[in-house]
């Protein structure tokens, strides 16, 4: 049994068009894995926009809003990957993009070190209940504020910038190790209505 | 003073009290240092209209949204400047994000063209 917060949705292959891609976090230096996040997104922007073209101006302005927040998306997606991935080997790091009518949905998946997972869950169930904007103000005002430069690595500014910014529904499941000792792997959906 | 890299540049015009910042925005950690440090200088230098031009920024992620928020706030807090965010509709982004730093600075000036 996986434990989900917000309303999570499996879909699998067959639930329209999908395209996956999967790379192991840690057989890559950071700055190179950095790198690829932006490869990927911009893949996966530029993928997703052959489905919209722009043939004419409202297609085109539709076609340019919609690659950018999904460039957007799973660049801040991938990123959190990369910072908070647990640097085991039994979890790659996956992002996934299904294409329905309705909506375009991402998936993240990466391994998470033991003592990250309450904080984490801690942190989505403000991000669930509490009032978004008030939220985002309280931790751009929070980051600002510390002393620490760390690029907003315990932020949590993505998912904020995504659910202000972007109108998009965030869910999370952790799975549930089958063995004491095995690693829990957190999925992130994002699900933007089209 | 300029920042010059292949993704991503920074400018700063003191004359004009003007940051134009272009390119692509995906550093992390303190990789931003440097750009905070140059927008730092620029309102540390209190002029009554201090210029952000983001004009050819095509892509901000979320650190450099704290980037960008730590120098309003610095802003803020030198109580002294009237800040003027210069924003192009041509990346959708900019539409988005860029009001969220008025909640930070309510008098900011924003201009979307």
């Amino acid at each position: 049994m996986a434990q989900t917060f917000g309303d999570f949705v499996a879909l699998l292959e067959g639930d329209g068009e999908y395209l996956k891609i999967g790379f192991h976090p840690s057989s890559i230096p950071l700055q190179q894995r950095w790198r690829n996040n932006g490869l990927s997104a911009d893949f996966l922007a530029d993928y997703l926009s052959t489905f919209f073209p722009g043939e004419d101006l409202a297609s085109a302005e539709r076609q340019s809003q919609i690659k950018d927040a999904v460039g957007y998306i799973a660049n801040e997606l991938l990123e959190n990957c990369m910072k908070y991935s647990h640097a085991s080997r039994q979890h790659l790091v996956s992002i996934e993009m299904f294409l329905e009518p309705g909506a375009i949905t991402l998936y993240t998946s990466n391994g998470i070190a033991p003592a990250r997972i309450e904080p984490f869950q801690k942190f989505i169930q403000r991000l669930l209940t509490e009032d978004i904007d008030a939220l985002y103000t309280e931790q751009l005002e929070r980051n600002a504020e510390a002393d620490a430069d760390d690029g907003g690595s315990a932020s949590g500014m993505g998912f904020l910038t995504m659910l202000s910014d972007y109108g998009v529904k965030i869910a999370w499941s952790f799975s549930t190790p089958s063995q004491p000792g095995n690693e829990v792997a957190v999925t992130t959906m994002v699900r933007m209505p089209l | 003073m300029d920042i010059t890299h292949q993704d991503y540049q920074v400018q700063y015009d003191e004359a004009a009290a003007t940051v134009r910042c272009s390119g692509s925005f995906r550093l992390h950690g303190d990789e931003y240092k440097p750009v905070l440090d140059l927008l730092g200088l620029a309102a540390d230098a209190k002029p009554a209209t201090l210029t952000l031009d983001v004009r050819e920024l095509q892509f901000l992620n979320s650190s450099g949204i704290n980037t960008l928020s730590k120098f309003i706030l610095q802003v803020r807090k030198h109580n002294v400047s009237q800040v003027v965010v210069q924003g192009s509709a041509r990346f959708p982004w900019q539409e988005k994000s860029l009001k969220n730093l008025q909640r930070l600075l309510p008098a900011l000036q924003l201009d979307i063209v």
